[in-house]
């Protein structure tokens, strides 16, 4: 098991985000964890980066509790968020913030990064020198995967990479995910796109006020009659 | 308003007229404008303002270098955990103590004597930020400027028993100082000194700022805080490093005006501590470029305000200049436009 969340619960203030959730993500796996907004998909992440800290429960990556971990150390042990919104630093350059991506790692391993994301996104690599806040929406997006990649990480957290982006865009953006899974990393993808999420991720989890009210593979949940009612527009 | 427009622009001609005569032919002009009488007079009181004007340019150059050098002190600050640091012209002040203590205890040269304003100042900054700000960080936003208040109030009577009082101390001459004269300029070997200092610093800031990891870090940081945990930076280490570097500045600033002055008291952190912050937000608070800007035509203002005959409005050319600018420009000279998230 890579991460495991166990009875998590988290409160902003006297707002009960999220009331003891439980999930696992296994090696390889692309797992999705779905439902609308004010869910607490969104917490799920922040608190798994360590940038909110846990009422209660536990999170285990690698079998070890991580729930005080430092937000830069989480890095160093290998789990990257893509950000809800894409928070890319737009007054540095693509460059620049790709380096910020590595910052964890030495030269030579940002180097390698840099060539690998590079290469994944030649678009990037044209607009090196500019300012990421020239950048249109889907390169950003782009530059946000890319920059939480130069990590290296096991495992790569998404936060609604779908948002804001046109349906073309957004095909492109979840190949790419499937790609980089197929690479070998273990994807938690957060997503209010129900659709696209359940079309790529292995398992999914749907998340309601702060509760997890249904679980199984994604195939199964695709299927599901709540499921496509709730989520699906149907 | 047809006719004013048209007085403006002879007004503006007749200036730059004289501005390029002036250049070709000053140092015979102000020769020239000492002879009593004769035809050259009228020219010759010109010369004599042009010559003023140069002279109270470079003094207040050297002034606002100083203002600048701790102006950058709250702009990074205010950059990374948006907070005003109000007591960062205490740091200033113990600066210039430390530089005081150097040339006259231990009868250093004044470099060293710069260099261990800025070691003390350092580690007192980051000692600060741990103490009175790092655990109001994610209180209220009135909360750590409180605090600021306090450490700025503790640090100047501290400075005040240990000096056994508040009354002013003589800074010794610590350089020969020599007079230059640069056509119709005349410099001090302090205000070069300043100058030099001070560009050096602020030229080795920009530095690494745009080029190093801590400073690329820097700016991350000050753009989106959480973000930059996420990249696996310290933010923590981040802001120290802020402080650490605005400090050191202050450091700097401190001994060089105590050298300019040639007087320090516990108190002169509070007036030029004002300076530097309104200098900082005149050119844009978070800005680096900005708070250079700020200072330099701040201390333009003062000095020329000064020579112009307002010297009783010392002290308020700063700040009306800076609600004049705020007026039109709310975000500062190179203030990034206000940011509204949708």
């Amino acid at each position: 098991m890579l991460l495991a969340v166990e009875n998590l619960a988290v409160s902003y203030g006297g707002i009960q985000a999220l009331r003891g959730i439980s999930f696992t993500v296994e090696e390889g796996e692309v797992v999705t964890l779905v439902g609308a907004n004010g869910a607490g998909k969104s917490t799920t992440l922040k608190t798994i980066c360590g940038l909110v800290r846990p009422q209660a429960g536990t999170i285990s990556y690698q079998d070890e509790t991580i729930n005080k971990v430092a937000p830069h150390q989480i890095v160093s042990r290998g789990i990257s968020q893509v950000p809800e919104g894409r928070r890319v630093f737009t007054r540095l350059t693509v460059l620049e913030n790709l380096e910020m991506g590595a910052y964890t790692r030495n030269k030579q391993e940002t180097r390698q990064s840099l060539e690998n994301v590079f290469e994944r996104f030649p678009r990037l690599k044209e607009r090196e020198h500019q300012l990421a806040g020239t950048l249109s929406g889907g390169e950003q997006q782009m530059l946000a995967i890319g920059r939480a990649l130069m990590s290296r990480p096991r495992l790569l957290l998404l936060d609604e990479p779908s948002m804001g982006l046109a349906p073309m865009l957004v095909r492109e953006i979840f190949s790419i995910i499937t790609e980089i899974n197929r690479s070998g990393m273990t994807v938690l993808l957060v997503e209010q796109n129900a659709n696209m999420a359940l079309s790529i991720a292995k398992r999914a989890y749907v998340l309601e006020t702060g509760q997890i009210v249904l679980s199984g593979t994604a195939t199964e949940m695709a299927r599901n009659k709540e499921v496509r009612k709730a989520y699906l527009g149907e | 308003m047809m006719m004013r427009c048209e007085i403006l622009t002879l007004a503006l001609g007749r200036s730059r007229l004289i501005l390029i005569f002036y250049r070709y032919s000053c140092s015979k002009c102000f020769y020239d404008s000492c002879r009593p009488g004769g035809a050259l007079k009228a020219i010759g009181g010109r010369c004599m303002f042009w010559q003023q004007f140069w002279q109270q340019l470079v003094n207040g150059v050297t002034l606002g270098s100083t203002y600048a050098l701790i102006a950058l002190g709250y702009t990074m600050v205010y950059g990374i955990i948006q907070l005003i640091n109000f007591a960062h012209g205490e740091v200033y002040m113990i600066g210039a103590f430390t530089g005081l203590i150097m040339v006259t205890v231990y009868k250093v040269n004044f470099i060293i004597a710069i260099l261990a304003a800025m070691l003390v100042c350092v580690p007192l900054a980051i000692l600060m930020e741990r103490i009175a700000y790092r655990p109001l960080r994610k209180s209220t936003r009135l909360a750590p400027l409180i605090s600021a208040l306090g450490v700025s109030i503790f640090l100047q009577t501290l400075v005040t028993l240990i000096k056994g009082g508040p009354n002013p101390l003589a800074f010794p001459q610590v350089i020969q100082d020599t007079v230059y004269v640069l056509g119709p300029v005349r410099f001090s070997t302090v205000q070069v000194l300043i100058l030099v200092m001070a560009s050096l610093l602020m030229v080795f800031l920009q530095f690494t700022v745009k080029y190093t990891k801590i400073g690329k870090a820097m700016r991350a940081t000050s753009e989106d805080y959480e973000a930059a945990s996420l990249m696996g930076i310290n933010v923590n280490r981040v802001v120290s490093f802020t402080f650490a570097v605005g400090a050191a500045l202050a450091g700097a600033g401190g001994v060089l005006v105590g050298m300019y002055f040639n007087s320090i008291h516990p108190f002169m952190g509070v007036s030029v501590g004002l300076k530097a912050f309104c200098a900082a937000v005149l050119g844009g608070i978070g800005s680096i470029p900005g708070a250079m800007l700020g200072g330099i035509f701040l201390g333009i203002a003062e000095v020329m305000g000064v020579a112009a005959g307002f010297d009783t409005y010392k002290e308020a050319i700063a700040f009306g200049l800076l609600i004049i600018v705020l007026l039109f420009k709310p975000t500062g000279l190179l203030g990034l436009p206000i940011q509204r998230k949708v």
